[in-house]
């Protein structure tokens, strides 16, 4: 087939170029300005080189926080990826209990982030709130606001809370997608129950569960608003994540020099990571 | 090794159940040990039902399973001891062809060395040896499913084999190789089988006794011979042989079949006449072409190579004749003889004798 020549139909695609350009490309573009610069303000600029860089990887701020921030998606990901499949395991397959759990388990995915950050800081306050009161009642000496250790429990919780249920709808998902005729042919096996979730629920679920682990590694290791409602990324620096770290150096302080290489070595992290971890499952992937 | 019985079993999938309600019916079964056994059905019929039943998968409503005269209605699969291969292939994705293999015995707490030997015969067996190290996910679906039967083959020990449409996804060139197989290997190892089908010549090639069922009841068991030469139901005339028994309207007067004003010769004795419907059933092999007899018109005739299938028509209805490739077909008008040993009357759908 003779295909007609028409350039003019790149004009279909101007609108599209534009978008991107204004919502992604230039903002980052000035990102990338500001990271090899020197400025204040009046668009006054002196020329910097790989200083900021050079700085930030050797700060020792940025490593206690790249640290805490690892730190928190690790101990996440280990509590909701195992929580969420043992909740999708317990879920009904049929009836009324369906759509009840369903609902149940879609709620907390639609509240938003700074309610959800409200939410907890009330509800985990010592004095009033619900939890912080009853801990304190039953003899232990809880108080987020002061104690890190407390901090990151109520951190944590909060996105255990906020975050499982993407993981309990994925696997869910997974497992209601199962053909019957394998659970029979692993009864008429003989295989007991951990076997069959080994050799079978496992290695079905294993798509939706990468996609769940790619999701939750991005979130958490993106999280700002939460933490920043719940404590400031306080007492101290101790729940100052990477994000709420970049905005205390950008906005707090108004170094954008150092923030916005911060911006791109975050950037790069993020973009390396799931680099890697989609790479490592599409070559599973082709092998198999 | 067990001879199976089925008393009096009915099915129904909700609870409290009306009439209307049971997929299977009644169902009374007795098969004997070592024997090859074909459930054949149209799609919905029961018979995926009734097998599932027997291995325990689902417990019936009503009615027991005896293994060896030992009631086994309340056990599940793996305490009666039997093996079960699927419509579709079923494997461990994770698992080496291997593994696969020794998956039903490693649950069953055996041996290492035990294990390895029975693996390696029953590989040997389906040709797999080349791929037993080779993931199996990685096989073709033909591939896949000689995993599934070999699972079923490789416990000594099993009641009986059951398969479910197993070559529903193979090739037509594989189907024949492996069904051979399967009848080899129900020769070699001598344990009870259940097949079951949709296709009559799958049932009919692999079985010794042919089930068939029909809306949740059994209609038929016999051998291939006997459901073709005598179908009792007019179901069975009709779902077996290619084309199926000419079925057609007829009445009974003082014990004579009268089909478009003739009387037709049988050696039946009908004496019951107390049926609302009464038909006529006749295979298309046993029809004759004659000078006098029973006046068609010819409408439409097709060569399949091996024979001729004539469509006639008599009555308003149609009656399919098949001859040799090699008979001359009268055109327009002729007359048909049915021959009289294997001209059936149906009332209401059961045959009459």
């Amino acid at each position: 087939m003779n295909k007609t020549i028409n350039q003019k139909a790149w004009f279909f695609v101007v609108p599209v170029f534009v978008l991107v350009a204004f919502n992604a490309a230039i903002p980052l573009m000035t990102v990338v300005n500001y990271s090899f610069q020197e400025t204040f303000g009046n668009n006054v600029f002196a020329w910097e080189g790989t200083r900021w860089f050079k700085q930030i990887l050797l700060s020792e701020r940025f490593h206690d926080a790249l640290g805490r921030q690892i730190a928190f998606t690790f101990i996440i990901l280990l509590i909701q990826i195992p929580l969420g499949i043992g909740i999708a395991l317990t879920m009904p397959k049929k009836g009324w209990g369906v759509p009840v759990c369903l609902i149940l388990m879609s709620m907390p995915l639609l509240i938003p982030w700074n309610v959800v950050g409200a939410m907890w800081n009330i509800f985990a306050l010592p004095d009033i709130g619900f939890l912080g009161y009853s801990l304190n009642a039953i003899g232990f000496d809880f108080n987020f606001t002061q104690q890190p250790g407390d901090a990151w429990f109520t951190t944590i919780l909060m996105d255990v809370w906020h975050w499982t249920s993407l993981v309990v709808l994925l696997s869910y998902a997974g497992l209601n997608s199962i053909q019957p005729a394998y659970y029979q042919a692993a009864e008429i096996d003989g295989a007991s129950r951990w076997a069959t979730f080994r050799y079978i629920e496992l290695p079905k679920m294993k798509k939706v569960l990468t996609l769940a682990i790619l999701l939750r590694f991005m979130d958490s290791f993106m999280i700002y608003t939460e933490p920043f409602v719940l404590t400031g990324g306080g007492p101290g620096n101790a729940t100052a994540f990477l994000s709420i770290d970049l905005v205390k150096m950008a906005l707090g302080q108004f170094d954008l020099g150092p923030a916005a290489a911060m911006s791109l070595i975050y950037f790069f992290i993020v973009l390396l990571v799931c680099w890697v971890f989609y790479s490592l499952m599409m070559k599973n992937e082709v092998k198999s | 090794m067990a001879k199976i019985t089925l008393n009096n079993l009915s099915h129904s999938y909700v609870p409290d159940y009306t009439d209307s309600d049971l997929v299977l019916r009644d169902i009374n079964i007795d098969w004997k040990d070592g024997g090859a056994y074909a459930l054949l059905g149209p799609s919905g019929c029961g018979k995926t039902t009734l097998l599932n039943i027997i291995s325990g998968l689902i417990k019936p409503s009503k009615g027991d399973i005896l293994f060896d005269d030992k009631n086994v209605t309340s056990l599940n699969p793996v305490e009666r001891d039997i093996a079960q291969i699927f419509q579709f292939p079923v494997i461990y994705d994770t698992m080496t062809v291997y593994d696969n293999l020794a998956f039903p015995l490693k649950n069953r707490n055996l041996s290492d060395t035990e294990i390895d030997s029975k693996v390696r015969e029953i590989a040997e067996m389906l040709e797999l040896t080349s791929t037993l190290n080779n993931r199996a996910s990685g096989l073709t679906a033909d591939g896949k499913q000689k995993i599934s039967l070999g699972r079923g083959l490789v416990r000594s020990d099993v009641n009986v084999i059951m398969f479910d449409e197993p070559l529903t996804v193979i090739d037509p060139h594989l189907k024949w190789i492996l069904r051979s197989k399967l009848k080899e290997l129900h020769q070699k190892i001598n344990r009870t089988m259940i097949y079951v089908t949709h296709d009559q010549t799958e049932a009919l090639t692999f079985a010794d006794q042919v089930v068939v069922m029909h809306e949740g009841q059994i209609v038929q068991t016999g051998t291939p011979v006997e459901l073709f030469e005598k179908p009792k139901h007019t179901f069975v005339g009709y779902f077996i042989g290619s084309p199926g028994m000419n079925i057609l309207p007829c009445q009974i007067k003082n014990g004579q079949i009268n089909f478009a004003g003739q009387e037709i010769p049988s050696n039946l004795n009908i004496k019951k006449n107390n049926f609302q419907t009464t038909q006529l059933g006749i295979r298309p092999e046993f029809i004759n072409f004659s000078d006098k007899g029973i006046p068609v018109k010819i409408k439409r005739v097709s060569n399949t190579g091996r024979h001729k299938i004539i469509d006639t028509e008599c009555a308003g209805g149609t009656i399919k004749v098949l001859s040799n490739a090699s008979t001359e077909i009268p055109s327009g008008s002729a007359h048909i003889n049915f021959d009289k040993k294997y001209t059936y009357v149906y009332g209401d759908n059961w045959i009459i004798e």
